[in-house]
């Protein structure tokens, strides 16, 4: 069981900054985010396109951001546990308990919800009973190449992660990769390269097609693509590698008994407290009367959550408000000499 | 005010009207028209505000540029006819639009 002051869900530039302004008024945190790397929607969906309205910063990436975040909470020298999703949140002695689905245990007087529009997650096939195959036969992601040794692979999506499988998987499988339309959208060299393959035999490419129907019993036996006409194919497969993005589910936030209003948690805008005293809701999820979905109102939004964390955190210390151009302590705090 | 037909699978239509330039997606969020989620909120980063445009008005609209289409690869069952509501700008020219909802978003 790990004791923070705060625990942050999601480490997009909400989460990032709410790390920023605890860790100046002295209060440790841990972050807590579903995807592989820290930036949320600004590195997952847009890193390289510019944002405009950050104060101060006439022009900045998804990307840009993220990384001047990161290097702006430095100093506080903050653990993020990534790839890991809060599963559990309860009650317990006038603390939260907080638990992660790979097992991470944490009490705090304080939870900050900072999480967007969910949890990003594979986009998965969308045929019926396909589940039963997940994990078996279908896959969102390579984790071990080993398990795709000389097998019949069908590989779907038209992007990077589809095409570059394709590539590296041709070296010890057979690959049918299969899209939706003519064109790809991956980096031209590797369409290049695929396209080589594919004229010596190695890699087949069906296009335009979509998956009809999958055959089997306990695992995947033959698949069935169908094109836009109507024609359809069979495919001896063992093997699906599905690559079609990532989606945002709210996932078990929803389960945790605060006020939602529809995919939001409703919030008291004096410091963002959700219906559960000591859980607070920031940036996109939360949801107030004139609340914008903005990175600034959501930095807005952790500053002041961040007050109200201090007093449940410190509750026999008084809390100050300080300037950084000014307080010694927060200086300090910050490395500066 | 353009008028803009939502069907979905199932048949059933809601007839919303909608500011000109305004996006399709933002009418349909204003006026609370289930199926579309718009997750991104409109940065044509999700795919979650897929419409299917009715023939007849399919090629009145501006082409999709790279991107939109792009990101209907990364749609619930995508068809020739797909577009993202929040690329389609409202215009007078666009009044009686007829779009259908997919069986699901994600």
């Amino acid at each position: 069981m790990i004791k923070t002051d705060v625990v942050i869900i999601g480490a997009g530039p909400v989460g990032l900054f709410a790390v920023h302004q605890l860790g100046i008024k002295g209060l440790k945190a841990v972050v807590i985010d579903n995807l592989d790397k820290a930036g949320g929607q600004c590195i997952e969906l847009y890193p390289d396109k510019p944002i405009y309205d950050i104060p101060a910063v006439p022009e900045c990436t998804g990307k840009e951001l993220t990384d001047r975040l990161l290097e702006q909470i430095k100093p506080f020298k903050t653990n993020l546990y990534l790839n890991e999703r809060v599963e559990e949140v309860k009650s317990e002695n006038s603390n939260w308990f907080v638990k992660t689905n790979d097992g991470n245990k944490f009490s705090t007087p304080n939870i900050i919800i900072a999480g967007g529009v969910g949890s990003f997650e594979p986009r998965k096939l969308a045929l019926k009973d396909i589940e039963k195959y997940e994990g078996k036969s279908i896959f969102y992601a390579v984790k071990n190449k080993e398990e795709f040794k000389n097998k019949n692979i069908c590989i779907f999506g038209g992007g990077d992660s589809a095409l570059d499988w394709s590539l590296e998987l041709s070296k010890f499988s057979n690959i049918t990769l299969i899209h939706r339309r003519n064109e790809f959208r991956g980096a031209q060299h590797t369409i290049d390269a695929i396209k080589k393959l594919e004229g010596q035999g190695k890699i087949s490419i069906k296009t335009p097609f979509q998956l009809e129907k999958v055959e089997g019993d306990d695992e995947i036996k033959s698949i069935t693509i169908k094109d836009d006409n109507g024609k359809t194919e069979k495919i001896k497969t063992d093997i699906i590698l599905s690559f079609f993005g990532l989606v945002m589910k709210l996932g078990p936030i929803a389960e945790w008994g605060l006020n939602m209003d529809k995919k939001t948690i409703s919030v008291n805008p004096n410091n963002f407290e959700t219906s559960k005293k000591g859980i607070f809701a920031v940036g996109d999820i939360c949801n107030y009367e004139g609340k914008l979905k903005l990175i600034l109102s959501g930095f807005h939004e952790v500053a002041l959550a961040s007050v109200e964390c201090f007093k449940r955190a410190r509750p026999n210390e008084k809390y100050r408000f300080e300037f950084t151009t000014s307080s010694k302590t927060i200086q300090d705090r910050l490395g500066k000499k | 005010m353009p008028k803009i037909i939502f069907k979905d699978s199932q048949g059933n239509s809601k007839t919303i009207e909608v500011d000109n330039g305004l996006t399709v997606m933002e009418g349909a969020v204003q006026n609370e028209v289930p199926g579309i989620d718009a997750d991104c909120g409109g940065s044509m980063a999700c795919a979650t505000c897929h419409v299917y445009v009715e023939e007849s008005w399919f090629n009145k609209l501006p082409k999709a540029e790279d991107g939109e289409v792009d990101m209907i690869d990364m749609a619930f069952d995508p068809k020739k006819n797909s577009r993202l509501s929040c690329q389609i700008t409202v215009t007078d020219d666009l009044d009686g639009l007829v779009v259908t909802t997919p069986e699901k978003q994600s």
